[in-house]
C-alpha cells in the first residue's frame, strides 16, 4: 500500500509541479511571518525580528531543493529540465542539428537494414518445426573431387532402403514448364520443382488450401497433380480458391491443382512457382538410374540422431554401393549437412562483409557527431562554468550533455528505422536470390536493435565531449582571462584522435570497396569465348506431349531457324541447348572408339551441348581445327560433332582428335565423329572452361534451348517480331528470358556488382564525413591558436610559414589515420580473399589509389582553414582572446 | 535570542513530528514551536529540516495535508496524522523506547 501511495505522490509532485512549488513558497512565507510575530511578541523591534527570522531560515532555495528531493522526483525533474534545455539549444544551432541527425540516420538506418537481412537469412532458424533435424544429403566425389554432388534416382532408392538414421527422405528435382494461358492469357515459362510426396511432411508444412501429394499421386502414370505456390496463385489465378480441383495445362498436359502452399513458404527460393510429384514427372528409367545425378535430397533425422552419426552411416553405405556397382557412375561417399547451412552457402560471407562495412559507417557517424559535440563544448565553455558555479556537479553536466546527445540520436534512430524499412523494400526487389527472403522484414527485433544502436551512439557521442571538460575549465572561464588553455588543448588532442580513427575507418572501407570493385571488373571483363555485343537470346522448352518424337522436335527447330532468319534486321541466328554463362547443366560419360577400355569405376566425362551449325558463327566462337558439322552430316555420314579445345587437350593430348569417334553412354549408344575443334566458351564466369562436346540439334534430341540472334542494328528491336513468329508457329509455347547477352552477363554478376557498389557508397560517405570533420577540426584549431599565430607573426614568421604549420597540424592526424587504415586494410583484405576474383588481396594499385584519394581530399579540406590562418592580422589576434 | 539547539537525526525528527500531530492537526510552524516548547527549549527544529521531513512523511502516507485558516485567519497548510501514520508512530515509539533502554544499560554498565 505504501509503495503505491509513494508512487502516486511522486507522480503528483511531477505533474503538478507548479502548484506544488507555489504551495511550498506560501508555506515557507507563513513560517517566516509567524517567526517574526513571535520575536516581536518577545519584544524585538520589527526589523531586528525580521533579520533574525531570515537567519533562522537560512538558504530558502536549499530548503526547496531538499523538499524536492524529499518528494522523490529529483531525477525525473532534472531529466525534464535537460530535455527542455537540450531541445532549445539544438533548435538554436540548426545547422549542426541537421547535419548530426542526417549522419546518424544514415549510420543507424543502414545498420538496421543489414542486421535485419543477416538475421533473416543467416540467424533465424528455418520456419519449419524442429528445423535442426532437417538435413540435405549429397553424393561426394563422383568423378573429380566434389563435396556436394546432386544425387541420382537409383542411389536415392538405395539410401532409402538401407539408411536407418532418417525418419523420411525426399527427392527434389529442378525443371521449367510451359504454363498455358487459359482464357487468352499468354503462355508463361515457370520454374518448377518435382518432389517425392514425403517432402512436405518432412518439412512439416500444412497447405493453405487443399492438400499435398499422396503416395498415389507420386506414381508413374498417375493423373497429373500440382501444388501451386502462394505467389503463383495470387499472381496468375487472382487468389481464387476455386482453382483447387480445376485442371491447368503444363507442357501441354493436364494437371489438377490439388493444393496451395502457405504465403510464408519460400523454400528453396522465391523463383519456384509450382510443385509436381517426382515419379510422375521423371521417367522410370531415370528414377532407377544410378548414374544420372539430377536430384537434391532433403531428409529429417530420426529423434536423437546427430548430423555426424547420420553422415558416418550414409557415407559408409555409399562407399559400399560404390564398390558393389563399379560399372555405375557414382559417388565414392556421401555428405550430410544441415538444411539451414545448405541454403546459405555462398551468401554467408558477403553478408558478413557487408555487415562489417556498415559497422564501420556507424562508427564513423558516431565519431563525427562526437567531434561536432566537442566543438560545441568549446563554444559553451562559459555556460558550463556558470552551471558549475550554481552547484552543478561534473556528473550533472555529463548528464545534460548525454541527454542532449540522446535527443539527437533518438531523432536519428527514428528516421533511421524508416530508412531501414525503405532500404529493405528496395533491396529485396533487387536481390531475389537471397534465401528466406520472405522472413526479412522490419520486426520487433530490428526495432530493438535500432533502439540499442541509438542508445549506444547517444552515450558515445555525448560522453566523449563531456569527459573532455576539465576541472579547471569549470572555474576558469569566469575569470577575466578566459583562455581555457588546458581544456582547449585536451579537447584538441581528443578531436585529433577521433579524426585519426575516422580516417582509418574510411580508408578501411575504401580498400574493401576498391578490392571488391576491381574483382567485379575482372569478372565482368572475363573473355567468355564468344561475342556478347548485340546478341539477343530467348529460351524455350518444347513440351513432350506435343512434340513426342525426335523428328518432330527437329522439324520445329528447323522451321524456327528459317523464320527467325527471315525477320528483317536479323543477320545471323542459331540455336544452342545451353547459352554461354548458363551454368554446367548437363554432362555425360562416353567412350573413345578404338581406345582400350577403362578399368571399371573410371569414366570419361564431358559437358554436352546441342547446337545448330550456324550457332558458332552467330556467337563468333572460333573454329580452331577441322570444320563445323553440317545439316547434311546426319543424313549422309552418320552423326558428326565438334568438341572444344579444352576437351581436345584433355582427352586427346597427342592432338589428333579429328576423325576420332565417341560412343555416348545413352540408351542406344549413339556414335559421333569429331569433325572440328572450336574455341572454349565459359559456362560459369567464375570457373575455367569445361571440356564440352557439341552435337547437332537436327537430331531432335534437345527439345529445350535458346535461340540466339545477331543483328547489325539494335538487336532489342527484334525481340517482338521474333516472339510473334514463335507464337505463330505454336501459340502455346512460352518464351522465357528474352535478354541480350550483355544483360545475361550483367545478371550473373549482379550480386558481385551490388556488393562492391554498396561498400564503395559507404566508403564515399565515410570519406565525405571525414573530410567535413577534418575541415571543422582544422578551423577549430586555427581559432584556438589565433593568439599564438598572432605572436608568431609579430615575432617575424612569414604567412607561408604559418600556413605550413597549420597545414601540417591538420594533416598529421590524417596521415596517422591513413597509415593505420592501410595496415588494417591489409589485414581485412586477407579475410575477404575468397570473395575476390582475379585480384590479389594486397593489390598495390588499390592501396595506392586509396592513399592518393584520401591524401588529396584531406589536403583540400585543410587548405581553406590554413589559408585563413595565414590571413590572420597579428594585431587583431593579439588583442582578442 | 535564538538558541543553539541540538540537531536531531532524521528518524527521530519523524517520530517527534508524528507524536506532535497525534495531538491534533497543526501547521508547520506550530509543530516546530511545540517541539521547542515541550522539550524545554532544548530541541530546535529548523525549517531546513522540518519541511523536507514533512514532505517525506506526506509522501509515505503517514500524514496528510490540507489548506486551512490559521489562528490569525491567514492561509496555512495543516498536517494531520493518518491511520497508517498512527500505526507508524506506535511502531517507532516502541523502537525508540527499546533503543533508549538499551543505550542506558550500556552506559550504566561499568
Amino acid at each position: 500500500m505504501n509503495t503505491i501511495h509513494d508512487l502516486w505522490m511522486r507522480l503528483r509532485g511531477l505533474l503538478r509541479r507548479e502548484a506544488v512549488e507555489q504551495e511550498l513558497d506560501e508555506e515557507l512565507r507563513f513560517h517566516f511571518d509567524e517567526q517574526v510575530r513571535k520575536f516581536v511578541e518577545e519584544g524585538m523591534p520589527l526589523d531586528e525580528a525580521q533579520r533574525q527570522a531570515r537567519l533562522e531560515i537560512g538558504g530558502e532555495e536549499q530548503i526547496k531543493e531538499e523538499c524536492r528531493d524529499a518528494r522523490g522526483v529529483r531525477f525525473l525533474e532534472n531529466l525534464g529540465q535537460d530535455i527542455r534545455y537540450g531541445l532549445r539549444s539544438l533548435r538554436k544551432s540548426g545547422g549542426f542539428t541537421v547535419v548530426a541527425i542526417l549522419t546518424l540516420t544514415l549510420g543507424i538506418g543502414v545498420n538496421t537494414a543489414l542486421f535485419t537481412i543477416v538475421h533473416g537469412v543467416l540467424l533465424k532458424p528455418l520456419p519449419f518445426p524442429q528445423p535442426e533435424r532437417l538435413v540435405s544429403l549429397w553424393e561426394r566425389d563422383v568423378i573429380d573431387e566434389s563435396s556436394f554432388n546432386p544425387v541420382s534416382g537409383g542411389v536415392f532408392a538405395d539410401w532409402e532402403r538401407q539408411a536407418k538414421s532418417f525418419e523420411q527422405m525426399a527427392l527434389v528435382g529442378e525443371d521449367t514448364a510451359n504454363l498455358s494461358g487459359d482464357g487468352g492469357a499468354l503462355p508463361e515459362m515457370i520454374g518448377t520443382r518435382q518432389c517425392s510426396y514425403t517432402l512436405f511432411s518432412i518439412l512439416g508444412v500444412q497447405p493453405a488450401l487443399g492438400r499435398f501429394f499422396s503416395e498415389e499421386d507420386d506414381r508413374h502414370g498417375a493423373n497429373g497433380t500440382a501444388v501451386l505456390t502462394y505467389g503463383l496463385w495470387k499472381r496468375r489465378y487472382a487468389g481464387d480458391p476455386a482453382i483447387v480441383g480445376k485442371s491447368i495445362s503444363l507442357d501441354a498436359q493436364k494437371y489438377t491443382v490439388i493444393g496451395i502452399l502457405p504465403a510464408w513458404f519460400d523454400y528453396p527460393d522465391t523463383r519456384v512457382q509450382l510443385w509436381a510429384p517426382v515419379h510422375h514427372e521423371v521417367s522410370e528409367m531415370d528414377m532407377h538410374n544410378r548414374g544420372n545425378h539430377r536430384f537434391f535430397v532433403t531428409a529429417r533425422l530420426k529423434d536423437g540422431v546427430t548430423v555426424e552419426q547420420a553422415w558416418s552411416e550414409l557415407n559408409s553405405i555409399q562407399e559400399r554401393l560404390h564398390q558393389e556397382f563399379p560399372g555405375d557412375l557414382m559417388g565414392k561417399g556421401a555428405n550430410v549437412v544441415s538444411l539451414a547451412e545448405n541454403l546459405v552457402r555462398g551468401v554467408e560471407q558477403p553478408l558478413y562483409v557487408l555487415m562489417g562495412a556498415v559497422g564501420c559507417v556507424l562508427l564513423i557517424a558516431c565519431l563525427n557527431v562526437a567531434n561536432l559535440f566537442m566543438a560545441r563544448v568549446t563554444a559553451r565553455r562559459k555556460e558550463i562554468a556558470v552551471r558549475a558555479a550554481l552547484g552543478g556537479s561534473r556528473w550533472r553536466i555529463i548528464q545534460a550533455q548525454v541527454t542532449e546527445s540522446l535527443l539527437l540520436t533518438m531523432a536519428g534512430g527514428g528516421l533511421g528505422a524508416l530508412l531501414a524499412w525503405a532500404t529493405l523494400r528496395w533491396l529485396l526487389t533487387l536481390r531475389t536470390d537471397l534465401p528466406h527472403a520472405g522472413s526479412i522484414h522490419v520486426d520487433g527485433l530490428a526495432l530493438a536493435f535500432t533502439f540499442a544502436l541509438t542508445i549506444f551512439c547517444g552515450v558515445v557521442s555525448g560522453l566523449l565531449p563531456a569527459l573532455a571538460v576539465t576541472r579547471s575549465e569549470l572555474l576558469g572561464p569566469l575569470k577575466e582571462d578566459s583562455r581555457g588553455a588546458s581544456g582547449g588543448k585536451k579537447r584538441a588532442r581528443l578531436r585529433k584522435a577521433l579524426l585519426t580513427a575516422e580516417v582509418a575507418l574510411t580508408v578501411l572501407l575504401l580498400i574493401g570497396g576498391g578490392l571488391m570493385l576491381k574483382s567485379f571488373a575482372e569478372l565482368r571483363s572475363v573473355n567468355m569465348g564468344c561475342t556478347t555485343d548485340n546478341v539477343l537470346t530467348m529460351g524455350f522448352s518444347l513440351p513432350d506431349a506435343r512434340y513426342p518424337t525426335n523428328p518432330q522436335v527437329a522439324s520445329f527447330l528447323e522451321q524456327l531457324l528459317v523464320r527467325a532468319r527471315a525477320v528483317p534486321g536479323v543477320s545471323r541466328a542459331g540455336i544452342v541447348s545451353v547459352l554461354p554463362g548458363g551454368g554446367y547443366f548437363m554432362d555425360n560419360t562416353f567412350a573413345i572408339e578404338g581406345a582400350p577400355p577403362l578399368p571399371a569405376g573410371q569414366f570419361l566425362n564431358a559437358v554436352v551441348r546441342g547446337a545448330d551449325p550456324a550457332y558458332f558463327t552467330t556467337m563468333n566462337i572460333p573454329l580452331k581445327r577441322g570444320r563445323f558439322f553440317e545439316d547434311s552430316d546426319q543424313r549422309e555420314k552418320g552423326n558428326a560433332m565438334v568438341i572444344t579445345e579444352s576437351m581436345a587437350r584433355k582427352f586427346f593430348p597427342d592432338g589428333n582428335a579429328i576423325s576420332k569417334t565417341l560412343v555416348i553412354d545413352w540408351e542406344n549408344k549413339p556414335r559421333f565423329e569429331i569433325v572440328g575443334i572450336v574455341g572454349d566458351v565459359l559456362s560459369d564466369l567464375n570457373q575455367p572452361p569445361e571440356p564440352t562436346m557439341y552435337m547437332p540439334i537436327n537430331s531432335g534430341r534437345f527439345s529445350y534451348g535458346s535461340l540466339v540472334v545477331r543483328s547489325d542494328h539494335d538487336v532489342t528491336t527484334l525481340a517482338v517480331p521474333i516472339e510473334k513468329e514463335i507464337a505463330a508457329m505454336d501459340p502455346n509455347l512460352a518464351v522465357s528470358d528474352v535478354l541480350t547477352m550483355e544483360q545475361r552477363v550483367g545478371k550473373s554478376t549482379a550480386a558481385a556488382e551490388f556488393d562492391a557498389l554498396l561498400v564503395l557508397v559507404f566508403a564515399a560517405l565515410g570519406l565525405i564525413l571525414a573530410a567535413v570533420g577534418l575541415y571543422g577540426l582544422l578551423s577549430y584549431l586555427v581559432t584556438e591558436r589565433t593568439n599564438e599565430i598572432g605572436i608568431r607573426m609579430a615575432l617575424g614568421a612569414q604567412r607561408s610559414e604559418v600556413m605550413r604549420i597549420m597545414f601540417v597540424d591538420g594533416l598529421r592526424p590524417t596521415v596517422a589515420g591513413l597509415g593505420l587504415g592501410l595496415f588494417a586494410g591489409g589485414v581485412c583484405a586477407q579475410l575477404i580473399r575468397s570473395l575476390l576474383f582475379g585480384v590479389q588481396p594486397l593489390e598495390w594499385r588499390v592501396f595506392a589509389a586509396v592513399a592518393f584519394v584520401v591524401f588529396v581530399i584531406s589536403a583540400g579540406a585543410c587548405t581553406y582553414p590554413a589559408w585563413r590562418a595565414a590571413r590572420v592580422d597579428p594585431m587583431t589576434a593579439l588583442r582578442c582572446e | 535570542m535564538p538558541e543553539q539547539g541540538i540537531d536531531l537525526p532524521q528518524g527521530t525528527l519523524d517520530l517527534l513530528i508524528l507524536r506532535t500531530l497525534a495531538l491534533g492537526p497543526q501547521h508547520g510552524w506550530a509543530i516546530s514551536e511545540r517541539i521547542h516548547q515541550v522539550s524545554s527549549k532544548v530541541l530546535l527544529v529548523r525549517q531546513g529540516s522540518l519541511y523536507p521531513a514533512l514532505h517525506r512523511l506526506e509522501r509515505r502516507g503517514w500524514i496528510k495535508a490540507r489548506w486551512g485558516a490559521s489562528e490569525n485567519n491567514r492561509k496555512a497548510k495543516y498536517y494531520e496524522l493518518t491511520k497508517n501514520g498512527q500505526k507508524q508512530l506506535e511502531a517507532e515509539r516502541s523502537e525508540w523506547e527499546k533503543l533508549a533502554a538499551a543505550v542506558a544499560q550500556v552506559l550504566e554498565a561499568s
